[in-house]
């Protein structure tokens, strides 16, 4: 006979237990707040993610005293599918806000996580996403210390969106400003463009194209360290052109310096698979999204220096100067085409392409 | 990329320049009207304009499907959108934006009807396919370029008895806009840049009463910059040899007698209205297309209750003047004040082929013919 005592202690025990994620599938339970939500935090992202920070589970994070001063960035992520070639939401989640921190100077260090998840959603997918966010803050060498978890009924969400906030240390070498590119400046891309707007146009399947292209999201820190390096306070200012693209990073920088920019657009790196498809659906891939990708504005004299130094890095090999800054016209950006003549580039109208990232 | 790439060597824009400025005339004046709103996005894209001497003038002409759609037939397809919950509205991305009366299709998809976008009306069979408890109506715009595939859909759908599909028909034919622009006494012109699209399907012997009755040359072109400078070329030394004809420039893809499979595949399906209405030219007798009575069956406009009223452009909108190439797109009252790519009040400033929006985005600078000093 099993004594009241013994009972007790089991039950006693259970409750203390680490809990465990069981379920094949997404409940509204899980975003009750009840034993179900304490299975999909403590049983699967508080593991994944695994720091000392987010293992205390207080209702805030408690960081450490930072060494200079803070940028902060939130971006949220809705791409569809949720996964694709080269990458998926949660590495994207990760790589987006991490890239905001590091094109405006700022060394990554501690991001949240929130998710709102669609009931029914397999649990297995959101363990893929989980571990991808883990894999991709693990290498950016950024802390997940904090987050939050909703769920939504079936057909209110499209399987899991991702909100991340990010905070960083603005690094010492970093002068950046717009107000403060010149006349001269030159214009660098970091690498081939439209990599990922088309890679997700191509993953959903809606258009019968097939191409052998993988979407650029990356760490852009890396190559940001190596070019703050290299010039310092001739590093003028940077963007990295996610949705939008290109065009409208430099028209967002003409505005703001109120000059001009005359980009050679026979210098822009595009993949002859992107420049395929893009000329199939009418794109233009000065506005087809980048993940992964940075324009720099750097002082003439610094610019080989810049280039050989994103040339160094592994997603930089293709980096090319592709433009100059000028007086006139002001706020405005120029294009001298392939074929020799000129036409305006505008920021981008409307949305060619819903729901990129 | 292979067979594009060619079509835009500068190398060969620069010869073309040069025959261009050797064969006209210094003391006369071109006016060359593309009809084609692919032609006008070409030519500001790439720069044409650059290559031409001062004394041709290009004007932009009607052949934007977008544009001539009035705002009746758009508040018509909202009205199809809105009908009740069971309707699936597939249309073109491009004429998601273009206002109607009542706002336009994306106001309408905001107000929670399910419109789509499609690449082809294919996509919106399948569609149909996939939503065997849906009625999916697709909303047909585009000249003869865009009909032959909308009539191949149609005899699909009826061989395969689909009975929750149909098709609200808009397309419109582009030689009775061509005459309306030349009955217009506002506008002269020298000659004409044909359609290229439109012509693979129609083929080229359409345009020749064009030199017979007006004495103008018509020169059918492709669509890369080497093509419209070569077309322009071409006209140049019809009118210095002192002869008008209707020539093809885009060899490559059309043939002289056009596709006489895509215009059986027309004439089964379709039939010519007695008269449609037009933005900006006003209602054009026998201009476009509706079902003809062997697909009734499937013809949107049997189906559903549609409004069919004629909707008055705004009073300052002059997209009428612009796509008869009376006006400028800049020299219209409203452009880029209250009329821009982000809040269009005119067709032509929605799609990317409309004049309006292909000015607004490439386009001053190519006529301040500023000289620009690039390091390569």
């Amino acid at each position: 006979m099993i004594s009241e005592e013994s009972v007790e202690a089991r039950i006693e025990q259970r409750r203390r237990a680490r809990p465990r994620l069981k379920d094949e599938r997404v409940t509204m339970a899980h975003g009750a707040g009840g034993k179900a939500s304490r299975a999909l935090v403590e049983g699967l992202i508080v593991p994944a993610f695994d720091n000392a920070v987010l293992d205390r589970l207080g209702d805030a994070a408690v960081l450490p005293r930072p060494s200079g001063p803070i940028a902060m960035t939130t971006d949220s992520f809705v791409v569809r599918p949720i996964r694709f070639p080269g990458g998926s939401i949660g590495s994207l989640a990760v790589h987006g806000t991490v890239n905001d921190l590091a094109v405006s100077g700022a060394r990554p260090q501690a991001l949240s996580v929130g998710l709102i998840l669609e009931e029914g959603l397999e649990t297995s997918v959101l363990r893929d996403e989980i571990e991808a966010m883990a894999a991709a803050a693990d290498a950016a060498g950024v802390m997940l210390a904090c987050g939050d978890t909703k769920v939504v009924e079936r057909g209110k969400a499209d399987q899991m969106y991702v909100n991340t906030t990010g905070i960083g240390v603005v690094d010492d070498r970093a002068r950046l400003d717009p107000a403060s590119v010149q006349v001269g400046d030159r214009v660098i891309v970091s690498g081939p463009i439209g990599d990922h707007g088309i890679t997700i146009l191509i993953a959903r399947g809606d258009l019968d194209l097939q191409g052998d292209v993988v979407s650029d999201t990356a760490d852009l820190w890396p190559m940001v360290d190596v070019l703050l390096d290299a010039c310092g306070p001739e590093l003028r200012c940077m963007r990295d052109a996610t949705r939008g693209g290109v065009a409208t990073v430099l028209n967002e920088i003409a505005l703001a310096a109120e000059i001009g920019i005359v980009l050679d657009e026979a210098a822009v790196p595009v993949r002859p698979v992107v420049y395929g498809a893009c000329e199939l659906l009418g794109l233009d891939p000065l506005y087809v999204a980048n993940e992964g990708r940075l324009v720099a504005f750097v002082a003439p004299g610094a610019a080989e220096r810049a280039l050989a130094a994103i040339m160094s890095t592994p997603s930089g090999i293709e980096a090319a100067i592709v433009g100059e800054v000028t007086a006139d016209p002001p706020g405005r950006v120029l294009g001298r085409t392939s074929f020799g003549g000129h036409r305006m580039i505008d920021m981008l109208v409307g949305d060619p392409l819903p729901r990129i990232c | 990329m292979k067979y594009v790439d060619e079509y835009r060597d500068p190398e060969l824009a620069r010869s073309l320049s040069r025959r261009i400025a050797e064969r006209v005339d210094p003391d006369r004046h071109y006016k060359v009207m593309e009809v084609c709103g692919g032609h006008t996005h070409s030519i500001y894209r790439y720069g044409v304009h650059d290559y031409l001497p001062e004394s041709i003038e290009l004007v932009h002409g009607p052949g934007c499907p977008v544009c001539v759609i009035p705002m009746g037939r758009i508040d018509d397809g909202a009205a199809i959108a809105e009908a009740d919950d069971n309707v699936i509205l597939a249309c073109f991305g491009d004429l998601i934006r273009v206002p109607g009366g009542n706002g336009s299709f994306l106001d309408a998809k905001a107000r929670g009807a399910d419109i789509r976008i499609v690449y082809s009306p294919l996509d919106a069979l399948r569609i149909a396919r996939e939503n065997p408890d849906r009625q999916v109506v697709f909303y047909a715009i585009g000249f003869e370029t865009t009909a032959p595939s909308t009539a191949l859909t149609l005899q699909r759908a009826k061989a395969d008895g689909t009975t929750n599909f149909s098709v609200f028909c808009n397309h419109v034919t582009i030689i009775p806009a061509m005459k309306a622009i030349l009955d217009s006494p506002d506008l002269r012109l020298d000659a004409f840049i044909g359609p290229g699209h439109v012509s693979t399907v129609i083929g080229c012997r359409p345009y020749e009463w064009v030199p017979r009755e007006w004495n103008m040359p018509v020169v059918v072109a492709g669509f890369e910059p080497v093509d419209l400078l070569e077309s322009v070329a071409m006209i140049v030394d019809q009118l210095a040899d002192g002869r008008t004809e209707v020539e093809n420039q885009y060899r490559r893809i059309v043939p002289w007698d056009g596709n006489p499979a895509a215009l059986r595949c027309i004439a089964d399906t379709m039939e010519l209205r007695p008269w449609f209405e037009w933005r900006g030219l006003g209602s054009i007798a026998q201009s476009a297309l509706q079902l003809s009575s062997r697909y009734e069956d499937f013809d949107a406009e049997l189906r559903y209750d549609v409004p069919g009223i004629r909707v008055a452009d705004p009073k300052a909108c002059q997209c009428g003047e612009v796509l008869k190439g009376v006006l400028k797109p800049w020299e219209c009252k409203v452009f880029g004040t209250a009329c821009t790519p982000e809040t269009p009040i005119g067709t032509c400033m929605v799609s990317s082929e409309g004049a309006c929006a292909a000015y607004y985005n490439y386009g001053k600078y190519a006529r301040q013919r500023v000289e620009l000093k690039v390091k390569a």
